[in-house]
């Protein structure tokens, strides 16, 4: 039965992954991370990139409009709660399938281009999404304002099953588990499990191999037997779904959505995740995405006052010196110290931050006798997967 | 009526004839080799076989079926398999995964979404490629990245990949370029058994010795036009070859 759950090779891998995850609350708290609020993004979007890691670690399609695919979730989820109920589980399902949806229209264009005309027209598609939904689409996204619940929403099935409040907004909820707190995390970190598990499924399967075959040489897959554009197009189809639901989740979590997240830096995100986790490995995603919202949060939330008092054992004039350098890269500046972590990750670990698990796991292993012995041979070798 | 018909195909590029006039018929369960200096046109004469290129006009009729104006993964499966003059392989993949994907093409077709299925429960693709992979030698290397094989290694290899899937019709662009002579012997043994199991072959080469260990009939090309066609023993004492030769852009 678990065997044919999970492949051997990657039980221990997926064990320890539940484990992290449902134990995160713990592990993360001594870094000060242990909160709600944080892991439920880290959830989110690792799961946003869990899906990327599908198109682009695969593929090698590199897109830069999956954040449309996420606000399109987010917006869907906000009118399943409107329209339909608070209950989240139509509007995850939902969610995911708008952002397939669109995914398949922007995909069918897109993908008639490969390398940076692909990227090009995903970042054009994205950044008309994103407009569309600050101008005409006002209707749909209540534009600047944003989608949010309002008293005189219609949520037809809960009117039919339970009493509406006509005082107080609605919470999000799961068969009556509230969304909020710890319990929105561990519904995002079960569908976080659930979408790692989907992904370790594709890494592993017939089409997976076809899909790793797009990106190592389309030309061979075509006089192979191979039409590679419906691959290429299932692939983007699949990330868009797995934006959709990270969309929607974050509708869950906080019935909210806004257009800001269609917004082209969403979308590059994502790619930063993916390629400081380490693209192409299963776990790496994940990783990136806890290590970007991770420093996001911690530098964005210190300011000069505090900079100061960490200087405070030095002399005046020279904590004024470090109060000012290191404010350049804390508070609205925090993207400094995200860049700059970028450019070294992928200038010494091409691999993301997998690669430097795997040569650290390397170093143990050989109990560091004879250093990097044949060293060329990691360029290909898939880390970690 | 040969497996393969090529009538009246012309092919310019710009004010270059690279292909004028071409007729080919390859006769089924034989092994037809192309010779020529070089710019004679026969790489370009494969790539209008396979989809690469399109004939400005002329018929490739293969099987019964026109070639012309379909993608190379219908060419392909409809039984034409080609070997590339540079090694076109997947590289990062393992040999084992290089094989398993031409013969998953074999099976499925050009597109499934066998995303469930773990791939090493699938053993009978699995089989067929170690087996396919360890007769042509390279049994031993199923779990190594392809692209560290050294060049003779990869012609085996994509040799490998095209055999795995049956095919009905074998294009061959210099299988033995570049080799040292004790594999370029070897991988004439290994073309002959594939030629004895009634596969059909076209095969374009420099090397005369394979040339003449192989082929059942020869074309040569000069300017893109055939200019003589005959069995090796005819061709062997032709003027008009030597000439093309030795008086052509060989020299």
């Amino acid at each position: 039965m678990l065997k044919n759950f999970v492949n051997k090779r990657d039980l221990p891998v997926f064990l320890g992954f539940i484990a992290i995850v449902l134990l995160a609350p713990i592990i993360m708290a001594p870094l000060g991370a242990g909160y709600p609020d944080l892991l439920q993004k880290f959830a989110i979007f690792g799961i946003f990139a869990i899906g990327f890691n599908i198109l682009f670690g695969l593929t090698g399609y590199l897109s830069f409009g999956h954040a449309a695919f996420l606000g399109v979730g987010s917006y869907t989820a906000v009118w399943t709660f409107k329209l339909l109920t608070v209950n989240v589980v139509p509007a995850i399902f939902l969610s995911t399938l708008m952002g397939g949806l669109f995914a398949l229209l922007i995909g069918v264009i897109s993908l008639r281009r490969s390398g940076i005309y692909f990227s090009i027209l995903t970042l054009a598609f994205a950044q008309m999404a994103y407009n569309l939904a600050y101008s005409v689409l006002t209707p749909i996204t209540n534009g600047e304002t944003g989608l949010q619940l309002t008293l005189n929403d219609s949520r037809v099935i809960d009117n039919m099953f339970r009493e509406v409040s006509k005082t107080s907004l609605p919470s999000t909820d799961f068969f009556g588990l509230s969304m909020s707190g710890f319990s929105g995390f561990y519904f995002c970190a079960v569908v976080l499990i659930i979408c790692f598990y989907i992904s370790l499924r594709i890494f592993r399967s017939p089409f997976g191999v076809m899909l790793k075959a797009v990106k190592s040489n389309q030309e061979r897959m075509s006089y192979t037997g191979l039409n590679t554009r419906p691959y290429t197009l299932a692939a983007f189809v699949i990330s868009g779904m797995f934006a959709g639901l990270a969309g929607g989740l974050m509708a869950v979590t906080d019935p909210l959505a806004g257009a800001e997240r269609m917004q082209w830096t969403v979308g590059g995100e994502v790619v930063l995740m993916t390629i400081l986790g380490g693209a192409g490995t299963l776990i790496g995603p994940v990783l990136g995405a806890v290590t970007i919202k991770y420093f996001e949060n911690i530098f964005s939330s210190l300011n000069d006052s505090i900079l100061n008092s960490f200087f405070s054992f030095m002399p005046e004039p020279m904590q004024h010196v470090f109060t000012a350098v290191a404010g350049l890269f804390v508070g609205e500046g925090w993207h400094l110290t995200l860049g700059a972590l970028f450019v070294v990750i992928v200038v010494f670990l091409p691999g993301g931050l997998m690669e430097g698990i795997g040569r650290i796991g390397k170093l143990f292993r050989r109990g560091g006798d004879d250093g990097d012995k044949k060293e060329p041979a990691a360029k290909f070798a898939t880390p970690a997967e | 009526m040969g497996i393969l018909q090529v009538k009246d195909i012309n092919k310019r590029f710009g004010g270059l004839a690279a292909l004028a006039d071409v007729n080919l018929d390859i006769e089924q369960s034989t092994v037809h080799a192309i010779i020529g200096p070089n710019g004679a046109g026969k790489s370009t004469l494969l790539n209008c076989f396979v989809g690469r290129l399109k004939p400005d006009t002329g018929t490739v009729i293969f099987d019964g079926t026109s070639l012309l104006g379909i993608p190379p993964h219908e060419i392909n499966q409809a039984g034409v398999s080609r070997v590339f003059q540079t090694p076109e392989i997947f590289g990062e993949l393992t040999l084992l995964e290089n094989v398993m994907i031409p013969a998953f093409a074999k099976r499925d077709g050009a597109f499934t979404l066998n995303a469930w299925p773990d791939l090493r429960r699938e053993s009978d693709i699995k089989d067929k490629a170690a087996n396919m992979l360890a007769d042509l030698g390279l049994g031993e290397k199923l779990k190594i990245v392809a692209e560290t094989l050294s060049r003779g290694d990869k012609r085996r290899l994509e040799l490998a990949m095209c055999l795995v899937q049956d095919p009905k019709l074998l294009l061959l662009d210099e299988p033995t370029a570049g080799m040292a002579r004790a594999d370029t012997n070897a991988t004439v043994d290994l073309l002959k058994g594939i030629a004895a199991s009634g596969i059909t072959m076209v095969v374009i080469e420099h090397d005369m010795h394979v040339v003449f260990s192989l082929a059942d009939k020869i074309t040569v090309m000069a300017q893109g036009t055939p200019i003589v066609e005959g069995l090796p023993e005819e061709i062997r004492g032709n003027a008009k070859v030597q000439e093309a030769y030795l008086g052509g852009a060989h020299l």
